[in-house]
């Protein structure tokens, strides 16, 4: 084995294996508030790429606005679409960017550039933002995944160069029973299974102790042990929050969603990517986004309540952002095509500023946006208010160093 | 006959198949195909593949693993040709074959199986039109891969075969060589850049996507010969009818400096003189990249083939390789790539050739790892014969004096768990129905797996999902249930004594008989169950065996 794989399997474990082999001491951690709190990264995915008309950047009465109307909000002078009533009572505490700007106007290619800060290349997979997070901030104590993805996106966040085991872990349906945690059989049977199982795994190490280790095939499945048998897993279990907080957030998967994604950062878990998919309206766009915002507007505005409510705002990064944003024009379905020149995202919390808007668009979709804002200044921003040096550089298993982030931080967003 | 009775006699007659198969060995069972004798010139070739590991070993003073069991060496074969276990009919038949150069015939006949022609396709087709699905309207990657397939399985000359993607013409429907280039649309344009990455990665081993942007920082690429490589793309037009060779505007890219554009002329990097000089400016190309002379052309697959029945690339990254090496220092890779060429860049040889020589046939485990350390040594001395072990083995792996252990890929690991739950070979003879319910169950099960994308040949440690997934999900279930068809039934059934059904589930999942220890605790644990009786047992004897590391790493 060459030095570099070891230091890959050494990265590897440190992903895996470190944070159960740390004591347990930290539940004080998740008790913790403020800004004292170590951080976590909210990530409100919308997928398929929402209109900005139709959510944060109305322009109602212009050639491209459509039927829209907008909605005065918390932040002076910033209207949004008169679909979020409850989310205009909320976005006070957060941020609006209506000039980001991309290259990628395919599904998956837009969702790769828009998810790690970087287009796609054959040679890498790039990590996502989130990944990242949880790859240098691993939770001492944690015992269940420190990087999740609730809900049904399809291409979810992934560990990219930083390995697999840095991909995000799925739950499909946020909120219902997980799948896969529960042994097959009984309890007795399952022991039994397990024992005969180091049986078999003595043999095979015979003689192949330093590759076999070198697999760390044990480690995950003792994790995989404890992780099916840990406390923590309560975490993904809204059963026990009252009927109202799951009506405010909203009987549907994402609403579901949200509502875990609350109780995992309460758990300490590090980075949460929650997807809300239907964006992609290339027909009937004003219909399909009334649809949408009746999801989201109740999901998104009780999230923020309750973190500032519980406290735990100041130490959470909240995004929602997309692949891309759609056309000004409105096409002859009444629907709006991929639009990567400039679209909206909403970013706040974890000691960022409050109340900002960034970037101005053309009513008429003629002009480019003012203050373009790249996404990769976008990471930059949030590592950095993580505590991660989002310089640093990466030396991936091709040779090729790569940085954390490539961008500069937004300073109008930290001060 | 009655028609109400013909589910019956099938029934009866899988009934009878499984007992065949179950019951072990019986000599008239399993004759050998004709084909099977037929002689194989690849031996010397891969005595001399053979001699040039055991100079290094022996000026590297390491003294390689011993030779692998026949069985476990199939078991590799299997996985690395076809991408599954053998099945137990397989193991019975090979076990009762005592003709001699049984394994270099078994290559052979694997090789001839039209499940390694869909399984290489699907493996090279990754890096030749990558693992997306892409834009449904122009790109049809089924119909590539199926195409490739069956090119594969008529062993088209290797070289022919790239200069055919490379050049392709017509719809991607019914010339699906031309999806090659209908991968490479993206954002509504064809991008050449993509195509130039592409090509030179593909079929030359080597990276020079940064030089799309910049001179690449350790290798020769310059972004002047990555441009000259786009170029060679821009006569390329993609319409109704397919894809040709029309346009006619001269090739122009953005310059990164001045945001002017700027005209490139196709251009290659190195020997000029290779340009075929007739055809399209493709068909040019693909003469250049394919060119007798040209080394990286054919140590690229050398090393990819090597890749693909190791589990790891005799030069890692494999599509990121130096160049090559001058002619004092020829390696595995030219020794491979001579014979390659002799023989009609024939990839089914390069395989059998590979399979033959002593580093594929090395046990994974080395008496060096297995020794122990004296327990009354004080604890620095035990650290540091730990250390030095490990740095032994380490100098093994890195001169191939031991096999890797490597991941399976997903397709794999499925692959295998639904064989094993299966007694009979699962083929394109087998009944629609297992086909259908392997294609559904595969694609699950490599989705909640976690598919490995466009990445080839990377070493990749497990996951927690796949621990739980193999641990605990329902496919698990089912591949264990012992239901009327299950192998674990069967096995139940069938068997006359514990002892017998422990084997033949080892046979299944492993590849391999129990060792004392392991059928000691089994026979101990079936003689204890008070839970459902012996087909309980055997569920259990099978959850055990498809969770062990063993099943899930090639070794």
């Amino acid at each position: 084995m060459t030095e570099r794989n070891r230091r890959e399997i050494l990265q590897a474990a440190a992903g895996l294996g470190l944070s159960f082999l740390l004591p347990a001491l930290e539940l004080k951690a998740a008790e913790q508030r403020g800004a004292e709190r170590p951080k976590s990264l909210l990530i409100l995915w919308m997928a398929g790429g929402p209109s900005q008309l139709e959510t944060w950047d109305p322009h109602p009465g212009s050639k491209t606005g459509g039927p829209v109307k907008a909605l005065p909000t918390r932040i002076p002078g910033a209207q949004i679409a008169d679909l979020y009533p409850r989310v205009a009572e909320q976005i006070g505490e957060l941020n609006l960017i209506r000039s980001l700007i991309s290259r990628e106007g395919d599904h998956e290619r837009g969702t790769v550039f828009m998810k790690t800060g970087y287009r796609p290349d054959p040679v890498l997979t790039f990590p996502a933002v989130s990944a990242i997070a949880a790859y240098k901030l691993p939770v001492p104590g944690l015992e269940i995944p420190a990087h999740v993805s609730l809900g049904d996106g399809q291409l979810p966040a992934r560990g990219g160069f930083l390995g697999a085991t840095h991909d995000a872990f799925r739950i499909y349906e946020p909120g219902r029973q997980i799948t896969n945690m529960k042994p097959l059989v009984s309890d007795d049977r399952q022991q039994r299974r397990l024992d005969s199982l180091q049986v078999v795994s003595r043999a095979f190490t015979q003689g192949r102790r330093i590759q076999s280790a070198n697999t760390l095939h044990q480690l995950t499945v003792e994790r995989a042990l404890q992780m099916m048998n840990s406390e923590q897993l309560k975490a993904f279990d809204i059963g026990s929050e009252p009927a109202e907080v799951r009506q405010a957030y909203g009987d549907s998967r994402f609403g579901r969603g949200c509502l875990v994604a609350r109780r995992l950062i309460e758990a300490g878990v590090r980075s949460i990517e929650v997807t809300l998919s239907g964006w992609d309206s290339h027909a009937s766009n004003y219909e399909g986004h009334r649809t949408q915002a009746e999801i989201l507007d109740p999901a998104f505005a009780t999230l923020i309540q309750e973190l500032k409510s519980r406290d735990l705002l100041q130490s959470t990064v909240v995004l929602c952002i997309g692949e891309f944003g759609r056309t000004p024009n409105i096409n002859p379905l009444e629907g709006r095509d991929h639009w990567p020149k400039w679209f909206s995202c909403v970013v706040g919390g974890g000691g960022l500023t409050q109340g900002r808007v960034i970037g101005e668009t053309d009513p008429d979709g003629a002009a480019d946006a003012k203050d373009p804002i790249e996404v990769q200044d976008l990471y930059a921003t949030i590592l950095k208010m993580l505590g991660i040096n989002y310089a640093e550089e990466f030396q991936t298993s091709i040779g090729r160093p790569i940085a954390f982030s490539k961008g500069t931080p937004i300073e109008r967003l930290m001060s | 006959m009655n028609a109400k009775f013909a589910p019956l006699l099938i029934v009866a007659g899988l009934f009878f198949l499984c007992f065949q198969a179950v019951r072990g060995p019986e000599p008239a069972a399993a004759p050998a195909a004709a084909e099977d004798r037929s002689p194989n010139s690849s031996p010397q070739a891969a005595e001399q593949i053979t001699a040039w590991f055991e100079t290094r070993w022996q000026t590297a003073g390491l003294t390689p693993a011993e030779p692998a069991d026949e069985l476990l060496v199939l078991r590799r074969l299997a996985l690395a040709l076809m991408g599954t276990l053998p099945s137990l009919e397989e193991i019975r038949q090979f076990e009762a074959d005592q003709e001699p150069q049984r394994l270099e015939r078994w290559t052979a006949r694997y090789l001839r199986d039209r499940r390694f022609a869909d399984y290489f396709a699907e493996r090279l087709a990754r890096c030749f039109v990558g693992s997306e699905n892409g834009a449904f309207i122009i790109f049809r990657r089924d119909r590539f891969v199926s195409w490739l397939s069956a090119e594969l399985q008529k062993n088209t000359p290797y070289d022919e075969l790239v200069r055919t993607i490379v050049a392709g013409r017509g719809l991607w429907t019914g010339e699906p060589q031309s999806n090659f280039v209908t991968a490479a649309y993206a954002n509504e344009d064809l991008d050449e850049n993509k195509l130039a990455a592409r090509s030179v990665r593909a079929f030359l081993g080597q990276s020079m996507d940064c030089a799309q942007c910049h001179d690449h920082p350790f290798a020769n690429w310059k972004q002047q010969q990555f441009e000259g490589i786009a170029a060679q793309f821009s006569a390329v037009e993609v319409g109704p009818l397919g894809v040709h060779d029309g346009r006619r505007e001269p090739f122009k890219v953005q310059d990164r400096k001045t945001l002017e554009d700027r005209e490139v002329a196709a251009a290659v990097p190195f020997q000029n003189e290779w340009l075929s000089g007739a055809g399209t400016q493709r068909e040019q190309f693909a003469a250049w990249l394919t060119h007798p002379e040209n080394r990286h052309f054919e140590r690229a697959i050398a090393n990819r083939v090597w890749g693909l029945m190791f589990g790891r690339p005799y030069v890692t990254p494999v599509d990121d390789m130096p160049n090559p090496p001058d002619a004092a220092h020829r390696d595995v890779l030219d020794l491979l790539a001579e014979d390659f060429r002799a023989h009609d860049c024939s990839l089914k040889r390069m395989i059998e050739v590979i399979a033959a020589s002593r580093p594929f046939r090395l046990q994974s485990r080395h008496a060096i790892d297995g020794e122990r350390l004296d327990d009354s040594a004080d604890p620095d001395r035990q650290a540091e014969m730990a250390r030095a072990a490990a740095d032994q083995i380490t100098a093994l792996h890195d001169e191939w004096a031991i096999f890797p252990l490597t991941r399976l890929r997903p397709e794999q690991v499925i692959g295998s768990m639904l064989q094993a739950s299966s007694i009979q070979t699962i083929d394109q003879n087998s009944h629609l129905f297992t086909r259908a319910q392997r294609f559904f169950r595969e694609r699950d099960f490599v989705n909640a797996y976690g598919d490995l994308g466009d990445q080839e040949l990377v070493e990749q440690t497990g996951t927690i999902p796949q621990a739980l997934l193999r641990m605990n999900s329902d496919m698990t279930r089912d591949a264990v249930k012992a239901d009327l068809f299950a192998a674990s039934s069967r096995v139940a059934r069938m068997c006359p004594s514990p002892k017998d059904v422990i084997e033949t589930a080892y046979l299944i999942c492993l590849t391999r008989r129990p060792q004392a220890e392991e059928l000691a605790w089994f026979e101990d644990a079936s003689g204890k169950s008070s839970e459902g009786g012996s087909e309980t047992v055997v569920e259990d004897l099978f959850w055990t065996l498809f969770n062990a590391e063993e099943f899930s790493w090639n070794h």
